[in-house]
């Protein structure tokens, strides 16, 4: 699989190309400033990107807005958004197109390897991974509202999950609970919230975050 | 301000400081009496009596004149500390603006008066022939006033001194505090957690040859460690100077600060450039604490921000449906809100009655490309 990397700082960006390759991607480029970002996306076309927010010149959130730029160019083109913290308003910006493909995660998260793997391997499959912070702040967000509310404390934790990203397996060997039993708490999630139900793990993760985002 | 009087009023007001200017003529001689027998212990009070009058006297004339140049014309008077009336009259002895108030008192008594009996007539001409220049002995009579009654250029400037030297001493100490805030926050915080981390890994790179499971269980320590230590600093960022200020200036952070409130939030933010960091951090922990205060205390079930930057000034408004009865006495927060403010000339108001609704208004003076002395809070 082939990764763009933009990443500044050369600590972290070859922390990550070791990480990256040694779980066979080919990181065909990496880069460490927003326009050699931009020019790498459209050169290479990669399977995957992921981007630091904060990148030179400007430092500020240059690689978020060099992501946003290259999706509405490349829609659903797969970009995972590294940061050493997550903002609402920026998850809220990189879901906005709906397109799916797209992860915003806490640098921390790195260091659970294969779970940082899996992220990225889910958004270049066209799926969403949000950061637990974000999914938390959305859900405490919505807490007092109705139907929110009224969800048992075993589907919220059902909900969390499917909005970090995962899989009905993985939710499932998570909470040791059955497959079937999370398909049961998924539908009951989606009746109470009013969305329709849908068998796509990626619909389904957008369905909820655009949701929680209202 | 109220506009400008009417024809009507001018006559009236003609008449009536004309009669004023008589007894202004009587205060005079009063006042000079008492002070050359100031010597004798019946001076004394008679001297602190007649400045007193002489103050109201002349902040009515203040205020006519302000009203008839259609200018602001503030007080002159240099702050009075509570102390002895001894003291009290020694301070107003000092102040340049009694002996102002004096000389004007003499004017308007001789010169004034003698406007003003030219001002009567010219006023009921007015009222016939409107189409004359209009209140010209009334206007001379309101510029004589804010020639002597208003501050000199010096007093404004002294006065402008110690307030600076008062914002700037809070600023420093401000300043410091945070400093040491954070040096306290890194020590005890992410450095303790790191220099264990340390100790963590050492151990479990000498347990790897012997107990692989006991070095695998440190190992997973450790990076919960590590997530831990970014938590703090995280957090300890934010307090400092929160990244989404950087990237997107106040508006911006405005807004990704309403998306972390558990109740809607109306927002109306038109900051069309961006503001001096300085300005931007101070406001946008001004609005931070507002609306943590919204949450914790008002039991609000929805709250509004509005943030305008038009012409040289900036106001922002942080209000809810709450509660009410939040003020300056309660905890420390708006305080320190008012203090951060301060260094910028900026002001902070509270209206909260009891059973709400709450508002935080505040304003800061605006004016790009001023030197550093004035008020000034847009970028170069």
């Amino acid at each position: 699989m082939r990764v763009v990397l933009a990443e500044d700082l050369a600590l972290l960006r070859d922390g990550l190309i070791r990480i990256l390759e040694a779980h066979d991607f080919d990181v065909v480029e990496a880069v460490d400033n927003g326009p050699s970002l931009v020019r790498a996306l459209s050169d290479h076309r990669p399977d995957v990107a992921v981007v630091d927010v904060r990148l030179p010149p400007t430092f500020t959130d240059e690689g978020l807005r060099a992501a946003i730029d290259a999706r509405s160019q490349v829609p659903g083109l797969p970009i995972l958004v590294l940061s050493q913290y997550v903002e609402q308003l920026y998850a809220r910006e990189l879901l906005a197109d709906r397109a799916g493909g797209v992860g915003y995660l806490l640098k921390d998260r790195v260091s659970n390897v294969s779970q940082f793997i899996d992220a990225v391997r889910q958004v270049a499959g066209g799926g969403t991974a949000m950061d637990p912070e974000v999914v938390g702040q959305l859900l405490n967000r919505r807490a007092g509202d109705a139907p929110v509310a009224s969800l048992t404390p075993r589907e919220r934790e059902v909900l969390s999950l499917m909005a970090e990203g995962r899989s009905n397996a993985a939710i499932a060997a998570r909470m040791f609970i059955s497959e079937k039993a999370v398909g049961k708490h998924t539908n009951s999630i989606f009746t109470r919230l009013g969305l329709p139900p849908s068998e796509d793990d990626n619909r389904r993760v957008l369905a909820v975050l655009a949701y929680l985002n209202n | 301000m109220k506009g400008k009087p009417g024809r009507v009023a001018q006559v009236g007001y003609a008449v009536g400081l004309t009669g004023l200017a008589v007894v202004g003529l009587v205060l005079f001689v009063l006042e000079v009496t008492s002070i050359s027998i100031i010597v004798l212990t019946i001076g004394i009070p008679l001297t602190a009596g007649c400045f007193f009058l002489t103050r109201r006297f002349a902040g009515l004339h203040r205020r006519w004149a302000a009203r008839q140049l259609g200018t602001p014309i503030v007080s002159p008077y240099r702050p009075v500390p509570q102390r002895n009336p001894l003291g009290r009259l020694w301070t107003r002895t000092r102040d340049p603006a009694t002996w102002r108030d004096l000389l004007w008192l003499a004017l308007n008594s001789t010169f004034g008066l003698a406007f003003w009996v030219v001002g009567i007539l010219e006023a009921l001409l007015d009222l016939v022939f409107w189409w004359l220049p209009q209140h010209v002995f009334a206007g001379l009579n309101a510029r004589l006033a804010r020639a002597l009654l208003a501050p000199t250029k010096r007093a404004v400037l002294a006065s402008r001194v110690e307030e600076l030297a008062a914002s700037r001493a809070e600023s420093v100490d401000t300043q410091a505090a945070e400093i040491r805030r954070i040096e306290r926050d890194l020590h005890d915080g992410a450095q303790a957690r790191l220099a264990a981390l340390g100790m963590t890994l050492g151990l479990a790179d000498e347990l790897l040859a012997r107990d692989p499971e006991a070095a695998r269980a440190l190992l997973a320590e450790a990076r919960t460690a590590s997530g831990e230590a970014l938590a703090e600093l995280r957090e300890l960022v934010r307090g400092i100077h929160p990244p989404v200020l950087a990237d997107r200036g106040l508006g911006g952070a405005i807004e990704a600060l309403a998306l972390l409130l558990p109740i809607p939030v109306e927002l109306d933010v038109r900051i069309p450039r961006r503001l001096s960091a300085p300005v931007e951090s101070a406001v946008y922990f001004a609005v931070a604490e507002g609306l943590a205060n919204v949450v914790k205390h008002s039991g609000a079930a929805s709250a509004g921000v509005r943030a305008v930057h038009e012409g040289d000034l900036l106001t922002v408004e942080v209000r809810d449906d709450g509660g009410g009865g939040a003020a300056f006495d309660r905890g420390t927060g708006l305080r320190g809100i008012q203090r951060r403010l301060s260094a910028f000339d900026g002001k902070l108001f509270v209206s909260s009655p009891e059973g709400g609704p709450t508002v935080l208004s505040l304003e800061l003076p605006c004016a790009s490309s001023l030197p550093k002395t004035s008020r000034s809070c847009a970028t170069d």
